[in-house]
């Protein structure tokens, strides 16, 4: 979708190139991140894509054309863009900021309309609250939703988004990357994410392109980063706790698969069998579900010697904490951690079982990659 | 100590009272002579005031019209910026009356004379102000809109433009005040206008005309001062947004 051969800028007065010779591939519905630190020539390279920059030397490809031939006008309707700084317009309002480029492609009105409300929806801006106002009356966060509302409105297969979520706090920050990856799931665009933040590059990208001092260190697919990364730069920047990061790219209904745990136990269990499961069990706990394989509670050893029935379904003990199939490992571990246990009791949206997931089972996915 | 500030404090108080005095004396009479002369002439001065804003308002259409026009040319021009701002600030310098002298072979005595020098003193304070509005903006919102995909043309009038306004709001209302004065002594190349009393106030010895003409000159600076200002504020709506972001 989007290729980079042998790009260099070069910037006037400048000796060293700010971008040297970068060739990056992103493929079609992918979102490659360009991480690096400061100065590294990250927004160089996005705003080379769009023209905003003409390159030096080297050539720009978007669906196998010559970017640098075409209308940059043209060009530049068709490439969503987040700037860095946000860019808001101050004179004018929400909606007139969001309408820019379906204004300039002269859209009908009510389209514009209709596509501004639904945009805004999207990116969480109720558009009945925020349509007429101006950017000054919007916090820090409300104005970067508006950016990457701005940029997306038009449907543009192609988004270049400049550290779209820069200006926040953690936590909002947290929220608006995963409404992005909800977005996106849906949307599945081209996209060029800038940030210098790590551990969103890990999370928001299908392939990292490392850079450094204006040039590309390593591409790679976030897992293949942790796990090889190209030189002590890379391992640097992905930091010590790579095999924590890892746990954020795998979803625990991967490991589900691998993991092979014996089924749960019925309400109407009698004691020999529990006990015979409990021997068997490589946790010393055995799980209850209902008839409709709904959980219902753990039995371990203790409960088993304090029985006060005849059956499971009438001394098990309620789990305070699960986890859903498509949460990730990390997920799951801060999950054994609070509940203080070595497991924790996977279902899926309809809180039917669906297996246990283990400390070992985590140890076991950490270890093959180091 | 004391004794030389009392001193030094009555001397004080002794020449106030003289000069106070003084201007008591004299102001009484003038300002009887004016009013007087005022309300006899009120027909003539008034044509004369309207001649004067009409001096004013021709003039300042032109010359805005011209000054916007260069000062966007040199902000898209960095290299002919300064020599331009230059030009504009040696016409600006140059003594009203030597310009005056100046345009009298080129287009003769009257009106036109008038509003040529007029169009030339006030082209400084817009063109400057255009071209700093303009060069002032935030360049992450310039560079937004072009990175969408807005056309140069666009940016312009959309985007550049309604931002520098209030900058090039304030360099129209520093014109026009300017050519209000400056337009009494066009009077003197037969331009008409205030001008004329107060010129043949002088040449007659007649103060209350001087002084009638004068008042007429800041009567129509004042208001004309107000209404840019005032009619700037209510024309953009979003006044009080403007910064942030
Ligand atoms: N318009 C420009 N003119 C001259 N030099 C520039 C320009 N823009 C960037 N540079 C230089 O190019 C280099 C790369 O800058 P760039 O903005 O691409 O960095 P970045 O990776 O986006 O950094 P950050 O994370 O701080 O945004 C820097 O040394 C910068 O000083
Ligand atoms: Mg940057």
């Amino acid at each position: 979708m989007i290729k980079l051969e042998g790009l260099t800028k070069v910037f006037k007065g400048h000796n060293i190139p700010a971008v040297k010779d970068l060739n990056l591939e992103v493929n079609e519905g992918d979102v490659c991140v360009l991480v690096g630190p400061s100065g590294c020539g990250k927004t160089t390279t996005m705003k080379m894509i769009n023209r905003l920059y003409e390159p030096t030397g080297g050539k720009i490809y978007i669906r196998g054309e010559d970017a640098l031939q075409m209308d940059p006008i043209k060009l530049r309707l068709d490439i969503g863009y987040v700037i860095q700084e946000i860019g808001l317009f101050p004179h004018m309002t929400i909606y007139e900021n969001i309408a820019t480029v379906p204004n300039e492609k002269q859209w009908p009105k009510d389209q514009v309309k209709e596509k501004v409300d639904n945009v805004m929806s999207l990116v969480g801006l109720d558009p009945e609250i925020f349509k007429n106002r101006y950017p000054s009356a919007l916090s820090g966060g409300q104005r970067q939703r508006v950016g990457v509302a701005r940029a997306m409105v038009s449907d543009p297969p192609i988004m270049l988004m400049d550290e779209p979520f820069g200006a926040v706090d953690p936590i909002t920050r947290a929220r608006l990357q995963n409404e992005f990856l909800r977005i996106q799931e849906r949307v599945d665009k081209t996209i060029v994410f800038v940030t210098h933040d790590i551990d969103e590059a890990i999370k928001m990208s299908d392939t990292i392109a490392v850079m450094r001092e204006g040039e590309l260190v390593q591409h790679a697919t976030p897992s293949d980063l942790l796990s090889a990364p190209a030189d002590e730069f890379v391992s640097n920047l992905v930091g010590r706790n790579r095999s924590i990061k890892r746990l954020h790219l795998i979803r625990v209904s991967e490991i589900l698969e691998e993991v092979d745990r014996a089924p749960a136990l019925k309400e109407d269990t009698k004691e020999e069998e529990v006990k015979k499961r409990l021997d068997e069990s490589d946790i010393r706990t055995v799980i209850v579900v209902d008839r409709d394989n709904k959980l219902k509670g753990v039995i371990g050893v203790n409960d088993l010697k304090r029985k006060t029935g005849e059956v499971a379904g009438d001394y098990f003990q309620e789990v305070s904490d699960t986890v859903t199939d498509d949460a990730t490992l990390n997920d799951a571990l801060s999950v054994m951690l609070e509940i203080g246990e070595g497991y924790v009791a996977v279902v899926n949206e309809d809180e039917k079982y669906q297996g246990t997931i283990t400390l070992g089972d985590l140890l076991n996915v950490v270890r093959e990659d180091s | 100590m004391d004794q030389l500030l009392g001193m030094a404090f009555d001397a004080f108080r002794a020449a106030g009272n003289g000069i106070e005095s003084i201007a008591q004396a004299g102001d009484r009479g003038i300002i009887a002579h004016t009013i007087d002369y005022i309300s006899r002439r009120s027909d003539l001065i008034l044509e004369l005031m309207l001649e004067h804003l009409w001096l004013v308002i021709l003039t300042l259409i032109i010359a805005v019209t011209i000054s916007v026009t260069i000062g966007i040319i040199i902000s898209y021009y960095e290299s002919l910026a300064q020599t331009v701002l230059g030009i504009c600030q040696v016409l600006m310098v140059i003594p009203s009356m030597a310009m005056l002298a100046f345009m009298v072979p080129l287009f003769g005595i009257g009106f036109t004379t008038g509003v040529v020098a007029l169009v030339l003193y006030s082209l400084l304070p817009v063109v400057r102000n255009t071209y700093t509005g303009i060069r002032e903006l935030d360049p992450a919102i310039v560079e937004a809109a072009k990175g969408m995909g807005m056309t140069e043309r666009r940016i312009l009038f959309k985007i550049k433009i309604p931002l520098a306004r209030p900058v090039i709001m304030a360099g129209v209302r520093t014109a026009a005040v300017m050519m209000i004065g400056i337009a009494a002594i066009a009077a003197y190349v037969g331009a008409g206008g205030l001008g004329e009393l107060i010129f043949s106030g002088i040449s007659r010895g007649h103060q209350p005309m001087i002084i009638a003409g004068a008042i007429g000159v800041s009567i129509i600076a004042i208001a004309f001062d107000y209404l840019l200002y005032y009619g700037e504020k209510r024309f953009s709506v979003e006044g009080s947004t403007r910064e942030g972001n």
